[in-house]
């Protein structure tokens, strides 16, 4: 149940150098522990993890997700550890398949969530249990940080108050109202579903992205959203919370779910934070982030230093975001490659099947199929198969350049004249001389059309890459997303529009270097 | 391409059909070396479908295609191709390639030196009068006369022993018409080659061709010198084709 499809060869490939170096010192670390055969379990232990190796910290997108994250990563930071975060991913699933896949070794998550969706219990069982189950799968789950983060009903006081409802219950009398709830929400058996069972409840619910979804309830475009209880944005846009008087929803224990590998300073450093945290401080932490404007690293730092766990002054960056350059650059990676990949593979198979309408048709049915699988979706689809981070991320956007580019390619091949091929034949040239010298240079002007609507394509869709840890400038706008953050949205948004703008300028370049000025013309016959 | 005594084309046996419909049905011809052979006939009687079985464009269903003396190769068709110039009535110039490379496109490939491909094309260009400087243009910056007259340097470029012309003359007004012919008879005095050329207008192939076939759908009706074809047409329907001219 833990992998899926994990072959040797793809581990390799996203591991890399780093993984074959850690073989190597596993099997030195294990030489050393024959040798010093009474120290074995304690050195056997260390062993398992080598010190180089860093610890992988994830989170899903929610502000609460990333800061908790932060916190664990600087906790153990000062416990020693080198860490690597991967912050903000996209939903349970990306994070659960992260965990569960080794791509990542510690992310923060909910007892509820655990039990439901990730173990598909029917109720939540004691914590001990959960830890049980967990560990089938290699996995642990830590002490629970304190607080209790339920699913809850948000809307704006003043509808709520004018409208008498107060308890979830009383929304059965309003049955028009326009509730929107967070799509995994809508699907998960102990959310909308089971929830409208309980109380009675008619209305039908819009899917609405939970980052954007206050912004919403604020403007009355919704008048009843699905909320969690520690969220800093209830108290400062004044909405209230509906009671759950028939307790429907189960405890949420905010709880370090983490890989069993992890060694035990590692989890000694994040037992540190058991109960430290209340649902008002939780509260008070998410506000800082959302009304404050601190970055999610001083609001951890912080917290940290005040919870005693560290006296060190710890060196952060307060500035909004600080890596645009590096965003900038993994962006036009994943886009590039992409791009290059797609060529390699759709140009010689349109080259190979454009001949046969049959098979033409085909493939581009397969690959219009392929366009049409939600991005979000493609992306977890690809976790299983290539774990999270560059690999995936540069596969899925492969996937969705290859439409645009083989049906370019298939069409710019088939309307080259026939009278044309007819000449280049009789007069003697090859099957070879007539591609390279007459069908593709008459085909280029379109085929490079479609790479270029492909490489536009996949500069927008590459912001969904950071939902799996790909980074890139949706970076930026998934952390803007979640912490109503319209600036940071617009700190990825806009390179990214810039990029393809410029990508545009840099196709026409290069189509006036390639193509003779009186050839540019024929694409619009 | 061995017999010297051999006729250029030979079509023996031949039968041709499309889409269910016959068209040749057991056709015997020979076509002569070093000559003008005509194909005429009203549009449909399969003249150009004859033209494209000596080049391999269209295969026999049955029967076999000589020239000069061998089958054609199916197997080997550009080699063989080379060796036979191919001229349409639209021309065709490939518009993404100057002048200079759409008369040279197979020399180059060839592997012929630049020297040579610029002596050939000089000759080539001053047999049918046109300009050195067109080569630098593109196709679509010269006359249709022009074109028409690149078209045939292009077929000849390798001096092929054979030529094939599928309308080739018909895509210019009738003044230019006239020249090209008288271009293109000089260039048959100085460069004898056998020749067969399709058209359907009873004049121009009066005027310069050696040897006619008239052909009515699917048969020839008549193969003969254009003498004997005006002075003693075989049937009505020779005799129909000859009033019909203008």
């Amino acid at each position: 149940m833990k992998t899926l499809m994990t072959t040797p060869v793809l581990q390799r490939s996203r591991r890399g150098l780093s993984g074959a170096l850690m073989v190597a010192g596993l099997a030195l670390a294990s030489l050393g522990a024959l040798v010093t055969s009474p120290l074995a379990s304690a050195e056997e232990k260390a062993a398992a993890w080598p010190e180089d190796k860093p610890i992988v910290v994830g989170s899903k997108a929610d502000r609460e997700g990333h800061l908790l994250g932060e916190i664990f990563a600087q906790v153990l930071e000062d416990a020693g550890f080198t860490v690597e975060r991967r912050l903000g991913l996209g939903q349970t699933i990306i994070t659960y398949q992260g965990l569960a896949e080794g791509e990542l070794d510690v992310y923060p998550e909910y007892t509820g969530t655990l039990a439901h969706a990730i173990l598909k219990l029917d109720d939540v069982p004691a914590l001990e249990k959960l830890d049980e189950l967990s560990r089938e799968q290699g996995l642990r789950v830590l002490e629970p940080l304190g607080f209790n983060n339920t699913y809850a009903v948000s809307m704006r006081r003043d509808q709520a108050e004018s409208l008498g409802i107060s308890t979830i219950g009383d929304m059965a009398d309003h049955p028009d109202l326009s509730v929107a709830m967070s799509h995994e929400f809508i699907k998960r058996p102990d959310g909308w579903p089971g929830l409208a069972a309980e109380y009675g409840l008619s209305q039908v619910p819009r899917g609405i992205e939970h980052g954007i979804a206050y912004q919403a309830l604020r403007e009355s475009k919704i008048d009843a959203t699905d909320a969690y209880s520690t969220e800093g944005d209830i108290k400062r846009f004044d909405f209230v919370l509906l009671d759950d008087d028939k307790g429907y929803f189960p405890e949420y224990l905010a709880v370090p779910f983490v890989n069993a590998a992890l060694p035990e300073d590692a989890v000694a450093a994040l037992n540190q934070l058991a109960g430290s945290l209340d649902e008002d401080s939780m509260q008070a932490l998410n506000a800082r982030v959302s009304t404050d404007e601190q970055s999610f690293a001083q609001v951890a730092s912080r917290f940290i230093q005040e919870q005693g766990i560290t006296t060190e002054q710890r060196e952060v960056s307060g500035a909004k975001w600080d890596k645009l350059g590096t965003n900038l650059i993994e962006h036009l990676q994943l886009t590039l490659s992409a791009l290059l990949l797609a060529c390699l593979v759709g140009l010689p198979l349109s080259l190979l099947v454009y001949r046969n309408p049959k098979v033409s048709r085909v493939v581009l049915y397969v690959t219009g199929l392929l366009q049409t699988i939600p991005s979000i979706a493609l992306l977890a689809l690809m976790i299983p198969l290539f774990g999270i981070g560059v690999v995936p991320a540069v596969i899925a956007l492969f996937v969705y350049s290859l439409l645009p580019i083989i049906r370019a390619a298939i069409t710019a091949l088939l309307t080259v004249d026939p009278l044309l091929v007819k000449v280049a034949r009789g007069m003697g040239l090859t099957r070879r001389e007539q591609l390279r010298h007459v069908i593709l240079p008459l085909a280029t002007p379109n085929l490079l059309t479609g790479i270029k609507t492909a490489a536009i394509i996949n500069i927008g869709t590459a912001t969904l890459a950071a939902f799996i840890g790909a980074g890139g400038l949706g970076e930026p706008i998934v952390t803007g997303l979640s912490l109503n953050d319209y600036d940071l949205v617009l700190y990825g948004a806009i390179p990214a529009a810039l990029l393809a703008i410029c990508a545009e300028l840099l196709f026409e370049l290069f189509e006036r270097l390639v193509i003779p000025a009186h050839m540019r013309g024929l694409k619009a016959r | 391409m061995s017999d010297d005594t051999a006729p250029a084309v030979r079509f023996s046996g031949l039968h041709k059909g499309f889409a269910g419909q016959r068209l040749f049905e057991g056709i015997d011809l020979e076509l002569p070396r070093d000559r003008i052979t005509a194909l005429v006939g009203a549009s449909g009687c399969g003249k150009s479908t004859l033209l494209q079985l000596i080049n391999g464009l269209i295969r026999p269903d049955e029967g076999e295609v000589k020239v000069f003396g061998a089958a054609v190769d199916y197997a080997n068709l550009p080699a063989m191709r080379r060796r036979i110039g191919y001229a349409v009535q639209q021309i065709g110039l490939f518009p993404h390639l100057s002048v200079r490379d759409n008369v040279a496109i197979l020399a180059d490939r060839e592997g012929w030196s630049a020297e040579r491909v610029k002596a050939r094309i000089a000759r080539l260009f001053q047999m049918m009068d046109l300009d050195m400087a067109l080569l630098t243009r593109y196709p679509h910056e010269i006359s249709g006369g022009q074109a028409q007259r690149v078209g045939l340097c292009r077929a000849m470029m390798l001096e092929p022993p054979l030529l094939l012309l599928d309308e080739a003359f018909s895509a210019v007004d009738p003044i230019t018409r006239i020249e090209v012919h008288a271009q293109f008879q000089r260039m048959q005095q100085e460069e004898p080659r056998s020749v067969v050329m399709v058209t359907h207008d009873m004049n121009e192939a009066l005027s310069l061709s050696d040897h006619m076939v008239v052909m009515a759908p699917g048969v020839v009706l008549q193969a003969a010198s254009p003498d004997t074809i005006t002075t003693a047409p075989a049937d009505e329907r020779v005799a129909r084709l000859l009033e019909a001219r203008a």
